[in-house]
């Protein structure tokens, strides 16, 4: 193309070099980690028993591949994660909803949220063991309590925050509270709610590990607790790097979701 | 002819913990049919508190606005209120944001939305219906806008500042081209703005508003020796510069 200048064409070049460089050194850095950590586990430096190695939580992963055990975790852990993330923001709409629509609700309920908020949630999950029994049921309630208070404080502060003038219009047209919620405290909230959506897939995993570790016989988090005290830290460490490359594909998921409601728009 | 709206002694005061704020004071006008009002006063008189109130937005403390002989509260339906800004929802094509009214209304019905169409063709937006509001211009927003609040043939037009979001250049442009609009659909209108060149180019009459608690300080009718009296037309004629010192000579005459 001949209208594209050379200093555009020296700009493009240089942008691009400099992402180039920048995803070489995260490469880089991965396989650095990976490479110290079996050449100090091969040659005693660190204790392979305790701090495991890449080569054993391969041979580890792929012998519970062969028998199907590791699927099954992780099947339980995503499964029990999506629930509870899908629950944490139905419901949390629904509330943030609710207090919009009631001014004076939302005043009354204000010091509640906020202290229910800042509550370590880990603190709560011996008591619902008590309450709802040691099943799954436990543990999706422990994930929904990690997300739900802040969805529902973000949700509600995002709410409020629609243009006032934009409100107006919708009455200046003739319309009612319903109107002004479906055809503009919604639409305009989608990107708030994708943000919160974010947040929360990594917070619902949480809470869903921290369930296991109390009240599972299955999933990564009790994979992570059995290990740990019958001294199978290569269990332990697998479900880890299993767990992180969970959380950056869900996290990955809802990037890829806001990209195509950002093309869509 | 019985007057199309009328305001009797209309009062309204905004209410705070720190205190009361009257903002409108005793004020009377009737608009015929057809007439184009444009009011004018200093910044933060309670211009646009009027026009919430004739839109039954607001109810008045004291007084009455009654539309064909009703209480605006129950004739809300039959007034158009056009705010500063265009308010296109960026999450709409055009063609949406101007079917809003309607929608809401529950009024999708071909009539209707074949005088969309015919407005949409009129006014140079039928080749920009399916774009989002962010790729027109300032000037093609605004007219949106106006066909959306037209849309729902209104009885009367409110008009709060529709051009102060705009530049000097399009602003000139955009209010000759809505001006021309409004008489072209024979609207009864009622322009709230500062700009005086504005009001006296556009406007049948032009009502001073003293300063907060806006009363009526005075009424002018504005008549041109015209043939085509479109507002740029008005902006050149040689009686625009007497009105003009006679309304900024009312408006700073502050006892």
């Amino acid at each position: 193309m001949n209208d594209i200048s050379i200093r555009q064409l020296e700009f493009i070049k240089q942008k691009t070099k400099y992402r180039r460089s920048v995803t070489r050194y995260r490469i880089a850095i991965f396989f650095a980690f990976i490479i110290i950590w079996q050449l100090t586990a091969s040659f005693g430096i660190i204790d392979s028993f305790i701090f495991s190695s890449p080569i054993k939580i391969f041979a580890c992963f792929y012998s519970m591949l062969k028998d199907g055990t590791i699927l099954h975790h992780i099947f339980i852990t995503l499964t029990e994660t999506f629930l509870s993330f899908f629950l944490v923001i139905v419901i949390g709409i629904l509330i943030s909803v609710i207090l919009w629509s009631n001014e004076k609700l939302s005043k009354i309920l204000e010091p509640y949220l906020v202290v229910l908020n800042s509550l370590p949630k880990s603190a709560l999950a011996p008591l619902l063991i008590v309450w709802l029994g040691a099943n799954m049921r436990t543990i999706i309630v422990a994930g929904i309590s990690v997300a739900i208070f802040g969805t529902i404080i973000n949700l509600y502060t995002g709410f409020k925050e629609v243009n006032l003038d934009k409100i107006k219009l919708i009455y200046t047209l003739g319309g009612n509270k319903t109107n002004v919620l479906l055809k503009v405290v919604l639409p305009s909230s989608i990107p708030i709610i994708i943000s919160t959506m974010k947040v929360n897939i990594g917070l619902s995993l949480v809470g869903v590990v921290i369930g296991e570790f109390l009240a599972a016989r299955k999933g990564l988090g009790y994979l992570i607790i059995y290990g740990s005290q019958v001294f199978k830290l290569d269990w332990v460490i697998m479900s880890i790097v299993i767990l992180c490359i969970i959380a950056m594909l869900l996290y990955k998921a809802i990037n890829l979701l806001e990209k195509m409601y950002l093309k869509h728009i | 002819m019985k007057p199309l709206l009328e305001l009797e002694s209309v009062s309204y005061a905004y209410h705070s913990l720190s205190g009361e704020t009257p903002a409108l004071n005793n004020i009377s006008f009737d608009v015929k049919e057809g007439e184009f009002i444009a009011i004018v006063g200093p910044s933060g008189c309670g211009k646009s508190t009027l026009l919430s109130l004739i839109a039954g937005l607001i109810s008045p403390e004291l007084g009455d606005i009654k539309i064909n002989g009703t209480n605006v509260s129950n004739a809300r339906a039959s007034i158009g209120y056009m705010l500063q800004r265009d308010h296109l929802f960026e999450w709409r094509s055009i063609y949406k944001n101007v079917i809003l009214g309607l929608e809401i209304q529950k009024k999708l019905t071909q009539e209707y939305l074949d005088s969309v169409n015919e407005m949409l063709i009129n006014y140079g937006l039928e080749a920009f219906k399916d774009k989002r509001p962010s790729e027109l211009s300032g000037g093609m927003r605004q007219r949106a806008a106006l066909i959306r609040t037209l849309a729902l043939k209104p009885s009367i037009l409110l008009l709060d500042e529709p051009f102060s979001a705009l530049d000097y250049q399009t602003r000139l442009t955009v209010s000759d081209d809505i001006g021309c609009i409004i008489k072209k659909e024979k609207k009864t209108a009622i322009l709230v703005t500062h700009d005086l060149s504005e009001a006296i180019s556009l406007g049948d009459k032009v009502i001073v508003l003293s300063k907060r608690p806006a009363t009526i300080k005075s009424i002018f009718p504005i008549e041109f020796a015209l043939e085509n009296k479109t507002p740029l037309a008005c902006r050149n004629a040689p009686e625009f510069k007497d009105y003009f010192n006679a309304i900024w000579k009312e408006l700073n005459d502050y006892e």
